[in-house]
């Protein structure tokens, strides 16, 4: 096994590691503010088919990123309204969200199936590329895994130590409370589950513009819901979202790769082996420290100014 | 005709509410496993319907449900089918089997056709495509076209239908280079773009230079296309995802064995039979091959092409070896349909074991 190999395997884990991390520091933030929304799958997927649309239509990948990310957060104000403003069951609203994204997608994407587009390609980056390791992996990739690293560098800092990250936290722990210092409790969870949405839709777009560059019904394959997922296990800590999400990653290449070597294990076991190895190393660092009450307190209750 | 969308769920009540307008067309239903925009299996059954569509006019009203997951879902989609008052339903996809078998069972009036599979009933038919012969052609051209000596293929599910095709395109690939092998990797799941796309890649990273699949999106041909190698599609010309990449697709074309099975229900004329059309009834062909390929080469699949179609060669004629060097059909005979339904062996040069 000689470094390029290993450089390889990196730079894969990467790729398929990015639309996770997308989605799940979406959705991180919006349970950060105490909206569960189970609505990512259909987000991701309304984001995918809108972007490739708007790519092959424009023929500039910039047109189809921003119509990605813009009707994942179109989609999501629907979510918002209805959990938000009506004070709608959200899990209930959440799920009604994926289901009504994955007709709805079907239905904008259907003239676009068999259509092929030229996809986001590759920038390295000149020295920083040549890394032994981690080279390849951090520093050849297209912009949205760029943007995904910035955006995860954003958070990180805004939830560490901004006034910011304290605020949603506020609205997130105890809405009451905040409501009575003076924050506009709906308004910051409306923009938070936007937040949310446009990341949704930016992870589609890396689906349907880089990853794959075609539009297929149903190309996100669940990949909403493992983030989802993830955000539980990372216990709502953004360095540990990055992680799970390079975890999973690293562990769906290897599955695939012990197979290619021939070991003679039962692919169904294998297949279970990014989610177990997920699960286990972030419930281990989630025990270490102070448990499982790491859910911010108000996730998923509605809240009225007028209670 | 009628067009169901979004869940299988909706689609059963649309159904439900449309069986009390029943009137004197065919009622005709199909189950898909993948969604109609899948690009590759489920599109060209998609395809197929439509046609036939066209062609019965009045005569039939044909309506389907896409995405219907294998297993007690699929029960419960047929089921639901037949009772509100479809005549004839295929069923689209090897996992659906045994809950064909079942839900003919109860409902002893209504015809079956399921694809892919080896079971029949009284009222329980199956066809499918020697998609075998087109694969064993796509073979031929990747062999001759890998440089590395590796063939690398994506495979849904370890079943005999997938493991035949396998099979097929490494005895094609002997034709034209007899130093190939070929790495088989299994992702569970008939569609799923970015995991076919991944073990692709991973294919690629272990050596494959030319890359095949039986799953049912376009990625592999992508991702041979942004390495700068090879790849064959299936079920359609794939070749619009990688002008560069993509050498030849085996495909399929189902609407000449939908057009009959129709007709004979709608003669009175149908029995449970086993219809398996392949290059000679048109079920299959290979698409336009790439200029990259000498032409001495798409001349040699020509004129197999033509052998196969005028019955004088069959893709599984002896000698065939299994990896253990054992030879398991004897020069001078050829597999019979019965063995290649239960196909559960690989031929020499494949690696690895098929996951049991």
């Amino acid at each position: 096994m000689d470094i390029a190999f290993i450089d390889n395997v990196l730079f894969a884990t990467v790729r398929t590691a990015t639309p996770l991390l997308l989605v799940a520091l979406g959705a991180m933030m919006s349970e950060r503010a105490g909206v569960l929304n189970l609505g990512q799958e259909g987000m991701v997927l309304v984001g995918a088919a809108l972007a490739f649309i708007a790519a092959y239509v424009t023929g500039s990948m910039g047109w189809g990123v921003l119509a990605g990310a813009f009707a994942g957060m179109l989609v999501s104000v629907l979510f918002a309204f209805i959990a938000l403003s009506l004070m709608a069951n959200q899990v209930a609203t959440g799920l009604a969200l994926t289901i009504f994204g994955t007709g709805l997608s079907a239905f904008i994407g259907a003239d676009y199936v068999g259509q092929s587009i030229t996809g986001l390609s590759p920038i390295a980056i000149p020295l920083l590329s040549n890394i032994p390791l981690v080279g390849k992996a951090l520093f050849a990739q297209d912009l949205l895994v760029y943007l995904s690293f910035g955006l995860f560098a954003g958070l990180w800092w805004i939830m560490r130590s901004t006034r910011l990250g304290l605020i949603i936290r506020a609205v997130g722990e105890n809405p009451q409370a905040a409501h009575a210092l003076g924050y506009p409790v709906i308004k910051i969870r409306y923009l938070a589950v936007l937040f949310g949405g446009a990341m949704a839709g930016l992870a589609g777009a890396y689906l349907s513009l880089s990853y794959t560059p075609m539009w297929s019904e149903g190309i996100a394959a669940g990949r909403g819901w493992i983030a989802l997922a993830l955000v539980v296990f990372a216990s709502w800590r953004t360095q540990r979202v990055l992680l799970g999400a390079w975890l999973f990653g690293f562990a769906s290449i290897l599955h695939l790769l012990l197979q290619g070597y021939g070991y003679d294990i039962s692919p169904n076991l294998l297949g279970m082996l990014p989610y177990l190895v997920t699960i286990i190393v972030l419930v281990i660092m989630m025990r270490r420290k102070q448990g499982i009450g790491d859910a911010p307190r108000s996730l998923g209750r509605p809240f009225s100014p007028s209670r | 005709m009628r067009r169901i969308r979004f869940s299988p769920l909706l689609a059963i009540l649309a159904i439900l509410f449309s069986a009390s307008s029943s009137a004197d067309p065919l009622k005709v239903g199909f189950v898909y496993v993948s969604p109609v925009g899948d690009a590759g299996w489920t599109y060209m059954h998609e395809q197929a319907r439509q046609i036939v569509s066209e062609e019965f006019g009045d005569q039939i009203e044909t309506a389907f449900v896409e995405g219907v997951a294998e297993g007690a879902d699929s029960e419960r989609v047929i089921r639901k089918m037949a009772k509100s008052g479809y005549d004839l339903i295929f069923t689209t996809s090897f996992g659906y089997m045994n809950p064909t078998i079942k839900a003919a069972k109860r409902f002893p009036k209504v015809t079956f056709e399921h694809a892919t599979g080896y079971k029949m009933a009284k009222n329980v038919g199956n066809y499918m495509t020697r998609d075998h012969e087109a694969r064993y052609l796509a073979g031929m051209v990747a062999g001759a076209m890998s440089k590395t000596d590796v063939l690398g293929f994506v495979g849904a599910f370890p079943i005999p239908e997938v493991v035949r095709g396998i099979n097929a395109y490494m005895l094609g690939a002997q034709q034209t280079n007899p130093d190939i092998t070929m790495k088989v990797i299994w992702v569970n799941t008939w569609h799923d773009p970015a995991r076919e796309r991944e073990a692709a890649e991973s294919l690629m990273l272990q050596g494959a230079d030319v890359l095949a699949m039986h799953t049912d999106s376009p990625a592999i041909i992508q991702a041979a296309e942004a390495n700068g190698k090879y790849a064959t599609g299936f079920n359609s010309d794939m070749s619009v995802y990688g002008p560069n990449a993509h050498l030849t697709s085996a495909m399929q074309h189902w609407h000449n064995m939908y057009r009959d099975k129709i007709q004979a229900v709608l003669d009175g004329s149908w029995k449970p039979t086993s219809v398996w059309h392949g290059l000679k009834q048109g079920a299959n062909d290979i698409a336009p091959i790439h200029s990259d390929v000498p032409d001495e080469i798409v001349a040699l699949v020509e004129q197999h092409k033509s052998q196969i179609v005028a019955g004088d060669r069959n893709v599984f004629q002896g000698p065939i070896y299994n990896q253990l060097n054992s030879i398991m059909v004897p020069e001078g005979s050829q597999m019979s349909d019965a063995e290649l339904l239960k196909f559960n062996w690989y031929v020499q040069g494949i690696e690895g074991k098929i996951p049991q």
